[in-house]
């Protein structure tokens, strides 16, 4: 479903993204792993196609599309959407017309309502809340995945989902996620949290702008809680080998700085 | 078509309900130019007074001490031509302990070159409260020149809640100018919500006074431009006395070549009292705009649904 390749971002000089390659395949929950700064959010900036995020070099297929010069708008069409780890916040705009923005049918108001059952938010009280400032980072968080739900997007992005939700709500947004993937849509997951990857199908270890090692849930959520948790190499940008890519066996350690 | 049949349709496009003006709960004034169409007085109002004047109109209004009135009063004024001058002097005494809401809609659908003066004055009694809320349609071609004026006069306890919409069609040149004077406990909130385009020329410029001890205050400016527009907002509080309490707050959104201009001025003369401002100009938030992008929106269309979210 989404094929990336040789993917390298540089901001202001620094590398950030440094050849990803990465294949998401259709109707999975496939999990970015790493640590704060490995470029996670930064991919999924790029596979949106945010302003400032667009990639020098390496190509992006959707679908069989080349996406890699497409706007935000043609790639959400396209059925591809991201949910922001750090949602914004609109002045005047209720969570009734937020959460349809991505339907076609903007009157359905049954699949806005379950949307926002789903994410445990009661509809009539949250229905003509407006998604501004007056929400906590909670329910804003919850009204954002309630507006991928509403969507039905081929293909979402979640950068963070569980960033401003306490851990007993955890469970709860795991759930939302897992509901996502049965109601058709393929689940593109970025977390820190290795208890996060356990509802994949596959996860993805992310460490200084690059893909390291992909494979199973748990074998991936050891790993990365033995290996990369206390490896040092994030603090010191651009020092892991390039060419250490996918199914790459080999461990993380000082031994590489 | 009458006059009167002409003005409700026009109302309707400035945003009115017309079936306001047939409940018999609801007391009303329309006027066209100086000519007054339809007036009706309610319970509750002590004094509902409409004078014609060679220019405009001449309107005193004063609720009975102690009355709540329920339903809002609905006021409409406008010009049907395209040419005209219309001046309108208002008179409001909201007696101490009333309440009252009115809603003012001012159209002018056909506006190539008409100039609309507005001066009015309110005095709240105590612990009384004015509701005053005026949305304005000045047609599509830029035409029209409004200047509304006010003073407001809020006794001990006492509350005013004004807002002041233009959001549809174009603007003109307009001209806002309100002022607010807030005894003990009273409270003043004050908004402006303007959409110009073209070249529409805005300028606002909304005072409070804080008097008398905790007194409270909001300004509240929205002005999106786009095109050529240009827009000037000046929000001034003055904290005179002990532990009152202001806040002017103004977002501008600047699109394609238009200027906009906050100024927000803040004075205190009494080291209890607190007075705030927050003003930020620029273009849309990046998040906001690719967020709604996300959802499969063009980028005209994510602007219009921020923009119409801010300045609802």
């Amino acid at each position: 479903m989404l094929e990336i390749k040789g993917l390298r971002l540089t901001l202001n000089g620094h590398p950030i993204l440094r050849g990803i390659n990465l294949e998401v395949k259709k109707g999975e929950i496939h999990t970015i792993l790493g640590v704060n700064g490995a470029g996670k959010s930064s991919l999924a900036y790029c596979l949106m196609g945010s302003e400032g995020y667009r990639p020098q070099e390496g190509r992006i297929r959707f679908l069989g599309n080349d996406i890699t010069n497409l706007s935000i708008s043609q790639r959400a069409r396209m059925g591809l959407t991201l949910a922001w780890q750090e949602s914004a916040r609109f002045e005047g705009l209720l969570a009734r017309e937020y959460l349809s923005l991505g339907m076609r049918n903007r009157g359905d108001s049954k699949r806005v309502t379950h949307a926002l059952e789903l994410v445990a938010l009661n509809p009539k009280e949250f229905l003509g809340r407006a998604v501004d400032k007056t929400l906590s980072g909670g329910e804003r968080k919850r009204i954002e995945l309630a507006s991928i739900i509403a969507m039905r997007p081929k293909l979402a992005i979640l950068d963070e989902p569980d960033s401003g939700i306490d851990m007993l709500s955890l469970d709860d947004i795991l759930n939302v996620i897992k509901s996502m993937k049965k109601e058709g849509s393929t689940i593109f997951l970025i977390t820190h949290r290795e208890e996060m990857a356990s509802i994949s199908d596959r996860v993805s270890l992310m460490c200084d702008g690059l893909i390291v090692k992909t494979g199973k849930p748990k074998e991936e959520m050891d790993y990365f809680k033995l290996h990369c948790k206390p490896c040092p190499t994030h603090k010191f940008p651009g020092k892991l080998k390039e060419g250490t890519t996918e199914n790459t066996e080999k461990k993380l350690t000082r031994t590489q700085r | 078509m009458s006059d009167y049949e002409s003005m409700v349709r026009a109302y309707r496009k400035a945003g009115g309900d017309p079936r306001v003006l047939r409940d018999p709960k609801c007391a009303f004034l329309v006027v066209n130019k100086n000519k007054i169409l339809g007036k009706k007085k309610i319970e509750g109002i002590k004094v509902f007074r409409a004078e014609e004047l060679p220019k405009g109109v001449k309107i005193t209004l004063i609720t009975q001490k102690g009355y709540r009135i329920e339903k809002p009063v609905y006021l409409c004024f406008g010009i049907l031509p395209k040419r005209g001058l219309q001046e309108i002097y208002v008179d409001v005494k909201i007696a101490d302990g009333s309440s009252i809401t009115l809603i003012a809609h001012c159209t002018f659908p056909n506006a190539v070159k008409i100039k609309h003066i507005m001066s009015a004055e309110f005095r709240i009694g105590k612990g009384a409260f004015l509701g005053y809320h005026e949305t304005h349609y000045h047609g599509e071609s830029g035409g029209a020149e409004v200047i509304p004026q006010g003073k407001i006069y809020i006794d001990k306890g006492g509350r005013l809640d004004t807002s002041f919409t233009l959001i549809k069609g174009k603007v003109g040149k307009l001209r806002i100018d309100y002022e607010a004077r807030a005894k003990e406990k009273a409270v003043a909130e004050l908004v402006v919500k303007v959409y110009g385009k073209g070249d529409d020329d805005i300028r606002i410029k909304e005072k409070a006074i804080l008097d008398g001890p905790y007194a409270k205050s909001l300004i509240k400016a929205r002005v999106a431009v786009k095109d050529r527009a240009k827009t000037m907002a000046i929000g001034i509080t003055e904290g005179n006395a002990p532990f009152c309490r202001g806040h002017v707050d103004c977002i501008e959104i600047v699109q394609g070549k238009a200027q906009a201009k906050a100024l927000p001025i803040v004075q205190v003369i009494d080291d209890r009292a607190r007075v705030t401002h927050e003003a930020a100009i620029g273009s849309i938030d990046k998040k906001q705009l690719e967020t709604v992008m996300a959802r499969g929106l063009s980028k005209e269309e994510a602007i219009d649904v921020v923009v119409k979210g801010m300045l609802r």
